[in-house]
């Protein structure tokens, strides 16, 4: 493709490839994601690219490898359009009998589609799957559009439009004043107006000025910004293009981890296509303005997704957070001003630009506006990326869209913001789920990890567990992080084996206090949250644990037995099998039946668990019991 | 040269450009106490002693006066009730190490339980030997909880054993780790 040297060639291209397309052709698309590239759909589609050429239906049915649809969990996923008939868990061998009988006969294939588990219908169309249903995907919506691979994809649904129209029809000042007034909240974390940071660097003095996308996503179990980044990386080029624009910058940089390597590839051929095409480097569409990207690969911890942790990192040194009492808005990246967002901040901005801060204004909350994607995982149901507007209730997101907790369990608490993060219970659930609403529950939107948990979770467990992951992912420089969560780890372990003493609780609330105001970056400012929130939502489970030691939900290995209740027992010996350890032996099941029960021996059990998993649902004879009721009944 | 006007623990002083609370505070004889500070170095902030109350406008903020620049007309306070908590936390989490402050503060024991090493990670000497000296003898090592001080394994080829960083250790921690890695060395 030629270089585009003003606003009507890029017009031009973009009706070019739309000309040879037609959108009422028959389109596979097939699922490219990390999540379904894992099952081999690389795999899936190579025999499609075979099979529609057996059919010689090669050019009357397009093929495209797109972005991650979200519904990783139930992947391969492949979508047909422009009906959206969705295949799920799809194989390679499926692909003939898809060809053949969709493609060829227009049939479905009923087995691939999605089974309502409650009435066990079939559901044909994409949008009509609960997990689809519910959401509003004006993000993620693209990645089904686009090969990420192909800035002509991009370019054909709109694709730099907005910078076009930013560079000949508005001023930087424009730009701006549009991302003010739709109000765009930072989606990283702490929910800061986009629009006022981009301010504050435009009016800082300094020059030169830089513009970052941070897609260091540390959160366990979280990938939003990378399926946007893996899946359409232009659109957060295109965003951070326009936060260049406005403020005065002429260098960005992408802050990538190292763990993300089709994130770091996609970037890189979107950035070397939008050179080619002039739509960065020098003298941009003819219009004079002068803008690139670097792609900076981070090492990956936790911690450096702290801002000016990312900026040292970027520098070149430890990525460590320093205190930053002047902003890194004003004195940022080698102490110039520089203004960062995170990957999905970014990708929201070209949609704003070109659809107007009104659009934008009319989807979410009074001060949360706009859709915020979710990791949604844990114990329910359906799991993925999950697009919601701003204001829908945590209980939607968990049972309409998650479609309830597995094997119908009962729901207990939700995490959402990540490790650091806070819980929050069922009586919670009808709250909006928006910016300021979380913060007053005790937790936070974070980058959007949530994390449901049922009924047989512990809670001083959970408080135990992302202690530990930000005890050893902090960076350990101030002493209120550090030696606080040392020891509140401690603590913490202390009561989950039953060491737990009178006063802990006070002491880990007084902990969390002043590691609050105390520590120096926002990582230790926060990292008491999920040990306040189990503290607010759940104090009878410490109490339990402390006063009776006793694990009310039956985890905390060092408070529980496992014992086999001989009048449930139907004598299968499954349990026995399984046991690593052999502790479980057959006795008979009273003195004058001959019928065999299983018995544990306590001395040989390690309380794996294993038997209380496999017991027949039918017998379910083993049970959890206090390790003190245990002792008195020997 | 222009000073910048601003009030510390109910007094006027006058700071000079580009200057920290902390300094300002110092050079008007108004204490402030301090682990990670020396003013031959960067401001660091990893212990959090030289926190203190900040009011501009009507927002009042808690910082650490080794790094927040001196501005005009706010209002510090240097020891007040809540500082005074925090720095109580601080020396019962680094007990016992801060024994003369823990004098001062009224603390006795504490309540936790201490398991750290006698380095107290202020990182004088890693940061000394790098600012000052330009060299790289000493670093840190690990993160979180596991965060350590360590010394390069060929220290004869960096270190130049000035024991410029001996003397700014408070726990004594680097004499040791110095010594040991000679020791080793010379074996
Ligand atoms: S708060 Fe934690 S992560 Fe932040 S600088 Fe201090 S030790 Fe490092
Ligand atoms: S698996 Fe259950 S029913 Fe079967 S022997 Fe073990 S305890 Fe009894
Ligand atoms: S060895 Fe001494 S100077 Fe170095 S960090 Fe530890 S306490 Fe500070
Ligand atoms: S002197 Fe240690 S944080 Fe300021």
């Amino acid at each position: 493709m030629p270089k585009l040297n003003s606003y009507s060639d890029l017009r031009k291209l973009q009706e070019f490839i739309n000309a040879r397309r037609d959108p009422s052709r028959t389109c596979i698309t097939v699922c490219s994601g990390t999540g379904c590239l894992a099952y081999r759909s690389q795999d899936i589609y190579g025999a499609f690219e075979r099979e529609l050429e057996k059919h010689e239906l090669r050019h009357v049915v397009d093929l495209r490898k797109t972005g991650c649809y979200g519904f990783c969990e139930r992947g391969p996923i492949v979508v047909i359009l422009p009906e959206k008939i969705c295949y799920l868990g799809t194989k390679e061998k499926d692909v003939p009998e898809i060809v053949e009988q969709t493609l060829v006969k227009k049939k479905l294939v009923e087995r691939l589609l999605y089974k309502d588990p409650a009435t066990g219908d079939r559901i044909a169309h994409m949008d009509d799957i609960p997990f689809y249903k519910h959401q509003h995907r004006t993000i993620l919506a693209s990645n089904a559009l686009v090969d990420p691979k192909k800035i002509e994809d991009y370019i054909a649904i709109g694709g730099y439009s907005a910078a076009a129209k930013a560079l000949f029809e508005m001023n930087p000042d424009s730009v701006v004043k549009e991302i003010r007034d739709a109000n765009l909240r930072g989606r990283g974390g702490g929910g800061f107006p986009a629009g006022r940071k981009w301010d504050t660097t435009k009016n800082a003095p300094e020059e030169p000025k830089y513009v970052i996308v941070n897609a260091d996503e540390g959160d366990p179990g979280a990938y939003m910004d990378r399926s946007l980044l893996e899946g359409n990386p232009h659109s957060v080029l295109e965003g951070l293009f326009l936060g260049a624009y406005a403020i005065g910058s002429h260098e960005g940089f992408i802050y990538v981890r190292q763990e993300y390597p089709l994130a770091v590839e996609n970037t890189e051929i979107a950035i070397r296509q939008a050179h080619e095409l002039g739509l960065l480097g020098e003298n941009i569409l003819g219009s004079g303005f002068d803008f690139d990207v670097t792609i900076h690969r981070g090492a990956g911890a936790f911690v450096s997704g702290e801002s000016s942790a990312l900026m040292t990192a970027i520098e070149g040194k430890v990525g460590e957070p320093r205190s930053k009492y002047i902003h890194t808005a004003v004195k940022g990246l080698w102490d110039k001003p520089t203004c960062l967002n995170n990957v999905e901040t970014w990708a929201n901005v070209p949609a704003i630009i070109n659809r107007g801060a009104g659009w934008f204004r009319s989807i979410g909350t009074e001060n949360s506006k706009g859709t915020k994607i979710f990791s949604l995982v844990g114990k329910v149901n359906n799991t993925g990326l999950v697009e919601v507007p701003m204001g829908i209730t945590l209980r939607k997101i968990v049972f309409d869209i998650g479609g309830g907790i597995l094997k119908g369990k009962k729901f207990k608490a939700v995490q959402t913001g990540g490790p650091s993060g806070g819980v929050i219970p069922e009586s919670m659930l009808d709250i909006p789920v928006d910016f300021d609403e979380l913060d007053k529950a005790g937790s936070m939107m974070g980058s959007g990890g949530m994390i449901v948990m049922d009924e047989e979770t512990c809670m001083v467990d959970t408080a135990r567990y992302y202690t530990d992951f930000l005890a050893h992912e902090s960076c350990g420089k101030c002493v209120p992080c550090r030696e606080g969560l040392r020891q509140m780890l401690r603590i913490l372990n202390n009561i989950t084996t039953g060491n737990g003493r009178e006063g802990d609780i006070e002491l880990l609330e007084e902990l969390a206090e002043f590691m609050q105001v105390a520590a120096l970056c926002a990582l230790g400012k926060t990292a008491a949250n999920p040990v306040m929130s189990t503290i607010r939502h759940f104090r009878s489970e410490y109490e339990a644990h402390i006063r009776e030691k006793r694990c009310p939900a039956g985890v905390c290995k060092d408070l529980i037995s496992y014992a086999i209740d001989k009048n449930s027992c139907i004598g299968c010996g499954t349990c026995a099998k399984n046991c690593p350890t052999n502790a479980i032996y057959e006795i008979r099941a009273s003195a004058v039946s001959k019928d065999r029960v299983f018995a544990i021996d306590q001395e040989n059990c390690i309380k794996c668990g294993s038997c209380y998993t496999v017991c027949p649902d039918k017998a379910r004879a083993v049970i959890k019991t206090p390790v003190r009721s245990f002792a008195e009944r020997v | 040269m222009s000073t910048i006007p601003l009030e510390i623990d109910g007094r006027q002083v006058a700071a000079e450009e580009g200057e920290t609370i902390l300094e300002a505070a110092q050079r008007n004889g108004i204490h402030i106490p301090t682990l990670c500070y020396n003013k031959q170095l960067k401001p660091y902030g990893e212990c959090r002693l030289c926190m203190v109350e900040v009011t501009k406008g009507n927002r009042t903020r808690i910082v650490a006066s080794c790094a927040y620049p001196a501005e005009e007309n706010i209002v510090v306070k240097t020891n007040t009730e809540k500082i005074a908590k925090i720095r109580k936390m601080i020396i019962e989490l680094l007990w016992p190490s801060l024994s003369a402050l823990a004098k001062d503060y009224g603390v006795t024991e504490s309540r936790f339980h201490s398991d750290h090493t006698d380095c107290n990670l202020c990182g004088m000497c890693v940061r000394y030997c790098s600012e000052v000296k330009k060299l790289n003898a000493v670093y840190f090592k690990g993160r979180g909880i596991n965060r350590e001080i360590a010394v390069v394994p060929d220290l004869a080829n960096e270190c130049i054993y000035c024991r410029d960083c001996f003397t700014l250790c408070s726990g004594g921690w680097i004499v040791d780790k110095c010594d040991n890695a000679y020791t080793s060395l010379s074996k």
